[in-house]
């Protein structure tokens, strides 16, 4: 019964074309559900409905304009753990093979970033205000 | 019917075959996880929930996507129309396309990619960029603080969990969901939520986080910022959002599942069912999302600086700390 799902010999550029082709088939789904409820729906516009929604009050500002630096600081933060991640992933995939030099090669490595980790957290980075 | 099997063995059949039951499974998952939402909601305050449209109120789901199909979509005259229209797409995508890689029963899993977990990382980060398209393009005020607390906070707690997932793939020795499955054996103590339990609750909280539950709702806030970045949404966008987030917390529990509760294995070797050990798959699942829901209407919302503190103050490195003791321990107890 589930033959259908079953893990064929599929090639190893096959799969990714695979998740290719079901992330446009989803997409397009999502699109014509969209279509589909606009053509059902009905649909009538003013000039009071447009506004944008603002508990009642009318729209005075623009939200598109500087925010805050603070996200900016988290992104980056997120940039530096996020790469430490990405040499992490493979390391910890072959880690059963390395043995001892592999523990000290990793030790050295989250050591570094652990000190930057350290060193924002004592900067005040970490904090939100 | 070996030509019944042929003809599934085709790749275009099995394609649409595949897709069809995904697209099946996250419809009706994010239909079911909104009545049972509901229902909990309700027996967890004393009320009876909905019970009005079919019997015991099960039909409840069907008639409010009647509903909402039948709403009008009012969009902001100001708002950028194409990215306000291509947020619930981007919300959609990494919910439903996750469940590809996710082993289902010993046999059935869509696409057994080899780098299964880095897949799943990679996409469900897209849902940080779903959220600061519909917060950006309905440009309004609430939207916009809403999609950037939810930025800040998916980005925040995407590094646990990130590196709450290495102590997995150190044990197994591969990405891929189905080594990881078949790794954890047929027995509740050999499953990886015991050697790598600080990891396991990391993963658990920031996956909530990742998901925008409760007590981690700070994007939509309705207490404060009305709904943040979907406050603009209405008719079928509001509908496909909601339907995307069900989604995602039911792929989030699946993920819980797969990686540190053994996935379809039994619990005990006896009650190995064979291919239909997809019912502990979904036992499992639906027992992590309960308490997704449990936690939901028990706790508060946490407070902008309380959620930065919990993930890069106490997760990030209680998750470092746990890979040096992994690290470690493979290193001392040879053949683990």
């Amino acid at each position: 019964m589930t033959l259908g799902l079953l893990q064929g010999g599929s090639s190893y550029g096959m799969l990714y074309l695979y998740v290719g082709i079901f992330m446009l088939l989803i997409a397009g789904f999502v699109a014509t559900v969209l279509v589909l409820a606009r053509l059902i729906s009905p649909s009538s516009s003013s000039k009071a409905k447009a506004q944008t929604y603002e508990t009642g009050e009318s729209t005075v500002t623009d939200p598109w304009r500087p925010f805050p630096v603070r996200y900016y600081v988290f992104a980056l933060l997120f940039l530096i753990f996020d790469v430490e991640a990405a040499f992490l992933y493979p390391w910890a995939v072959v880690y059963g093979d390395l043995g001892l030099y592999g523990f000290v090669e990793m030790v050295i490595f989250v050591s570094i970033l652990s000190v930057g980790l350290a060193y924002a957290w004592k900067k005040g980075a970490l904090k939100w205000v | 019917m070996q030509t019944v099997l042929n003809l599934l063995e085709a790749e275009p059949i099995r394609l649409f075959v595949s897709f069809g039951a995904v697209l099946f499974l996250v419809l009706n998952l994010a239909a079911i996880l909104t009545m049972a939402e509901r229902k909990a909601s309700a027996y967890i305050h004393l009320r009876y929930g909905p019970n009005r449209v079919g019997p015991r109120g099960l039909l409840q789901p069907a008639a409010d996507v009647v509903k909402l199909f039948t709403k009008e979509n009012v969009m902001p005259g100001r708002s950028d129309m194409w990215v306000f229209l291509g947020a619930p797409i981007a919300m959609f995508i990494p919910a439903a396309l996750v469940w590809m890689v996710i082993p289902f029963s010993p046999d059935a899993v869509v696409a057994n990619l080899n780098v299964g977990i880095l897949f799943f990382v990679a996409i469900t980060s897209i849902g940080a960029l779903g959220v600061v398209m519909a917060g950006y393009g309905s440009r309004s005020t609430f939207s916009l603080l809403g999609a950037l607390r939810g930025a800040a906070q998916i980005i925040s707690y995407e590094v646990p969990l990130i590196l709450s997932l290495l102590g997995v793939i150190m044990l197994t020795g591969s990405l891929s969901l189905v080594e990881v499955v078949n790794a954890q054996g047929s027995t509740f103590w050999t499953w990886y939520f015991l050697p790598q339990l600080p990891m396991f609750l990391t993963f658990y909280i920031a996956g909530l986080a990742e998901v925008k539950r409760v007590p981690f709702d700070l994007p939509e806030g309705e207490s404060e910022i009305v709904g943040g970045f979907m406050v603009e949404y209405s008719g079928m966008t509001w509908a496909l959002i909601q339907a995307a987030e069900f989604a995602s917390m039911g792929l989030m529990s699946a993920i819980n599942v797969t990686l540190f509760l053994g996935g379809w294995q039994p619990p005990l070797p006896f009650l190995d069912f064979g291919p239909f050990n997809w019912v502990w798959f979904g036992l499992k699942t639906a027992l992590i999302m309960f308490t997704f829901q449990w936690i939901r209407w028990s706790l508060p919302r946490l407070r902008m600086d309380q959620l930065m503190d919990l993930g890069w103050k106490v997760l990030v490195p209680m998750t470092l700390v746990w890979l040096f003791v992994t690290a470690g321990a493979m290193l001392v107890i040879p053949g683990n």
